[in-house]
């Protein structure tokens, strides 16, 4: 581990440059990615990557190069030309950072049971083979597969202020999927993949459910074939949390990145609902709502002890009792604002320059149990698992769909329904939440394809959330 | 001097042919870029940055069954031949440890393709002052990037193809101060000043429609007219698992029943995946030349993408598709209507450019919902009124581009990709703008 540190050091400290500073943010990933799809297993998938970025800032104009060349005259090439290039923009750059303060500490983060060995290829494939056997024959059931990605990430970040931050972590995605067809409609169901990753080794694949997968999904499946389409109307709304990840991700986490409120993202991404007054005056939902960026939670995807601008993460309310305080904006558009953030300025690897991100983004728990969820919906449905997902540029206009709906009435869960879809606007949706389900109903969830930025890039981000009720939401079915 | 990526890359496949132990197989593909991304806000520059990187995906074959291993190359022959070593050593490991691959194909064909489009691209500064000159008053966000991609592949049985070409995409908005913005892109191979400020002018046109008062439709069905980036988004769901001959045998694919037969869209609509004469290389990532494919022709479900692997298992013949079995150059036949008679034939509608963050509300039934985004306008008698506040829309392809689908224009546009997603896209679209007579909007 960190075996690139004492020739990183070395390299580094032996740059030579006319910057008043500079930094280097040195990557290191490899992957694996394995699966058997209907009782075969498919070519396994390895990924080695390793770069560097540097990064100058010469008369307060910030520039970077990033290259894979790793020896002393590449790590050289590549500073001189970020150095070139903060000349060439002078006074064409938007900001002056000349008085932004830099990080100095030193830190080393690791994930949980990192040392935890993991099972051998063949084992892994025995246990994906295992669950796609467990299907069960039936004609209907046409597509099926079992998943399961490895990725490990090392950093080391250096800069002239003296910093060191390094970080080491695992990330485990387990997932299983099946497709039911019944010569007109097809419906899936999943379980993990794109709705749950955690760091961690072993007790990952426990948490996920993968043992045992291949009956109950493609049980569902079938439920889901035979089930009659949402209704249409108006009802009280059961997010379970691997919906809510994704209620959370778009209408929360989006608008309040910072970077896009101060407009860098608007050709791409887009902008947000919410202006930079609104925090401390907004009251972004009901009083129930307790939103916080935790970087603490350790099988959490994006738990960490430093961004990649080497600010330090720690816990924050980013909305409490329903208001709006603070932002996701890292120490640049801290500086940029002059509001308080979070440390969330991250890249997607050495290639990327780190700009806002969303990290671990939760709702914290309430105090009621999944029975007293229900029980106290007179006419609603319960969804579960996202499948689809819709949010206008600013963030505010949304429709989402899910994998499995249930209906409730007078208290209780009935008949399962397919294509349950629900619409709403952000600034009014959360005002509609009535009811967070306690700590028993949370899950820690995360996914490692939010997509966002210039040039673009796909980022890992936590969610955990409890059950949560909404009253009065606009749902509706599909087409067949 | 440091070698050329084409030295490099037939550097490793030289060192991989001596390495080779018979009856192994190999493929080597490669991708290499040297990019410049300058990202605007407030047509100041936001951040800029060069990113110059290069990687390999080794795939090994031996006794039926197969491994790939991508791994990043270092611009160093010594420490790239160590990595390709390593790379082979891991896949040798591996291998036994694989159950044969039942759907293992390999292309035997010792095809060569050279394609070298090498034309000089502007320099940074010269980018910088044009925009500063065009745009300086304005508020433009948005990003230049540009520089060679370059991409390679070769096998074990001679095949060898190599693709290169320098080319520059800037992707921009103009914001009027009330939050309304018209999107703009100028990319190809060459850097006209002239070129750049006709699109520019264009942009500031629109902008100025952008600040009459906002107008707000409520929910319900509208005759509107969808500008060919607008049609991009709705066809980019569409590559989306659509045309893959896995996604339509495992029934995940939102045209199952168009190529089952049970639908259908209008005769008017005729997809082609047309690679001859496009950006992309000539062959796909598996190696195998690209073809010509007649995707949808008169409405009706005709050619799918047939990866070699798709091929075996489903029992087709390949047609040189991507692993992902996704188009990579889609060219959708021109219709009838004139550029010019666009608003007078729409008479009372809305005249929307862009379409923004699709997604299936009914995957089998190929619905799916989206928002207006970007200069979308009311309009009344043909005449353009009043720029439209966002609204999402929630409908079937088989409505717009079947029933409903009333004409399409004789003039296309050619759309490069924007994404730079790991590395810059070489995909593109070819489309025309549609009126549609009836456009379902429910938010």
């Amino acid at each position: 581990m960190f075996e690139m540190t004492a020739l990183l050091r070395q390299r580094f400290a032996a740059l030579r440059s006319g910057a008043e500073f500079f930094s280097l943010r040195y990557v290191q990933q490899s992957q694996q990615q394995l699966s058997v799809r209907k009782n075969v297993a498919e070519p396994p998938f390895f990924f080695r990557d390793e770069g560097a970025m540097l990064t100058v800032r010469l008369k307060g104009v910030e520039a970077y190069a990033a290259t894979a060349d790793l020896s002393q005259a590449g790590l050289q090439r590549a500073l001189e030309q970020a150095e070139r290039l903060a000349a060439q923009i002078g006074a064409r750059a938007l900001l002056d950072l000349s008085e932004q303060p830099v990080a100095t500490e030193h830190s080393d983060y690791r994930s949980p049971n990192l040392e935890q060995p993991l099972p051998s290829l063949a084992d892994c494939y025995d246990l994906l083979a295992r669950e796609s056997n467990s299907v069960p024959a039936d004609s209907r059931l046409v597509n099926w597969q079992a998943s399961l990605g490895i990725s490990n990430v090392e950093q080391i970040y250096l800069n002239t202020a003296g910093a060191e931050l390094r970080q080491a972590q695992r990330f485990i995605y387990p997932g299983f999927a099946v497709t039911a067809f019944d010569g007109q409609d097809s419906q899936s169901r999943t379980l993990g993949r794109e709705n749950f990753g955690q760091q961690g080794g072993l007790d990952v694949i426990e948490r996920c459910g993968l043992v045992g997968a291949g009956v109950k999904v493609a049980d569902q499946a079938l439920q889901l074939l035979l089930a009659p389409n949402t209704p249409s109307g108006v009802r009280d709304l059961l997010l379970m949390p691997d919906q809510m990840m994704l209620q959370i991700h778009e209408s929360i986490g989006h608008p309040l990145e910072m970077d896009r409120i101060l407009g860098d993202e608007r050709n791409y991404a887009g902008t947000s609902f919410v202006k930079a007054s609104d925090f401390g005056t907004l009251q972004y939902g009901s009083k129930l709502l307790n939103v916080t960026f935790d970087p603490t939670i350790g099988e959490e995807l994006a738990s960490y002890s430093h961004d990649d601008d080497g600010s330090t993460a720690s816990k924050q309310f980013l909305i409490r009792d329903g208001l709006l305080l603070r932002p996701l904006g890292g120490a640049l558009s801290q500086f940029r604002s002059g509001l308080d953030g979070v440390a969330n300025s991250r890249a997607c690897g050495w290639n990327r320059a780190p700009i806002d991100r969303m990290a671990n983004l939760n709702i914290e728990p309430g105090d009621q149990s999944l029975e007293q969820l229900i029980g106290n919906i007179e006419h609603g449905i319960l969804m579960r698992t996202n499948r689809s997902w819709s949010i206008d540029d600013a963030r505010n206009k949304f429709q989402f769909g899910c994998e499995w709906g249930q209906l409730i009435e007078n208290g209780e869960l009935k008949g399962v329904v397919k294509n349950p879809n629900y619409r709403g606007i952000s600034a009014q949706f959360w005002g509609n939440l009535s009811a967070v389900g306690d700590a028993s109903t949370l899950q820690v969830l995360g996914t490692p394809n939010c997509g966002k930025g210039e040039p673009n890039q796909v980022v890992r981000v936590g969610h955990a959330s409890p059950a949560c009720v909404f009253s009065q939401i606009d749902v509706f079915g599909g087409d067949a | 001097m440091a070698a050329t990526p084409l030295q490099s890359f037939q550097s490793l496949v030289a060192s991989l042919q001596e390495q080779g132990r018979a009856p192994e197989h190999f493929t080597l593909s490669y991708s290499a870029e040297h990019s410049q991304f300058i990202r605007f806000n407030h047509a100041k520059v936001r951040q800029a940055g060069e990113v110059q990187q290069a990687s390999c995906v080794l795939k090994l074959v031996k006794d039926g069954r197969q491994a790939e291993l991508q791994f990043t190359l270092g611009n160093d022959n010594d420490v790239d031949q160590q990595r390709l070593a390593e790379a082979i050593e891991q896949l040798r490991q591996t291998l036994p440890l694989l159950e044969a691959d039942p759907y293992l194909q390999l292309n035997d064909s010792a095809w060569q393709s050279h394609n070298v489009q090498d034309q000089a691209l502007p320099g940074i500064d010269q980018v910088l002052m044009q925009i500063e000159q065009g745009a300086g008053e304005l508020d433009l966000v948005g990003i230049y990037a540009a520089g060679p991609i370059c991409r390679g592949f070769a096998s074990s049985f001679g095949a060898f193809g190599w693709h290169q070409a320098n080319s520059f995409n800037f992707d921009w908005s103009l914001f009027h101060r009330n939050g309304q913005a018209v999107k703009a892109n100028y990319a190809g191979q060459h850097w006209d000043n002239d070129a750049f400020a006709l699109r520019l002018r264009q942009a500031r046109e629109q902008l100025e429609y952008l600040g009459r008062p906002l107008k707000t439709l409520a929910p319900g069905e509208y005759r509107a007219y969808l500008a060919p980036a607008a049609v991009d988004e709705i066809m980019g769901m569409l590559c989306w698992g659509g045309f893959s001959s896995q996604s339509l045998a495992t029934k995940n694919s939102p045209l199952q029943r168009l190529y089952a037969g049970d639908a259908r869209l209008n005769q008017q609509v005729s997809i082609a995946e047309q690679v001859s004469g496009s950006l992309s290389p000539a062959f796909s990532d598996e190696g195998t030349p690209r073809s010509d494919l007649r995707l949808i022709e008169q409405g009706q479900g005709l050619d799918r993408l047939i990866c070699a692997r798709s091929a075996v298992e489903f029992e087709l013949a390949a047609n040189g598709a991507d692993s992902h079995e996704s188009p990579c150059a889609l060219s959708m036949a021109a219709g009838d209507l004139e550029q010019r008679d666009v608003l007078s034939r729409l008479g009372t509608g809305l005249y929307i450019s862009n379409l923004w963050y699709l997604n299936f509300s009914d995957l089998p039934a190929a619905r799916m919902t989206g928002l207006t985004r970007f200069a979308t306008f009311w309009v009344e008698d043909g005449q353009i009124q009043a720029p439209v506040s966002t609204m999402r829309f929630d409908d079937s392809v088989y409505s717009l581009l079947g029933s409903q689908l009333e004409a399409l224009t004789a003039e296309r546009e050619l759309i490069l990709s924007t994404s730079t997603y790991g590395q810059r896209q070489t995909s593109s679209s070819h489309l025309p703008g549609a009126l549609v007579k009836r456009l379902t909007l429910t938010l």
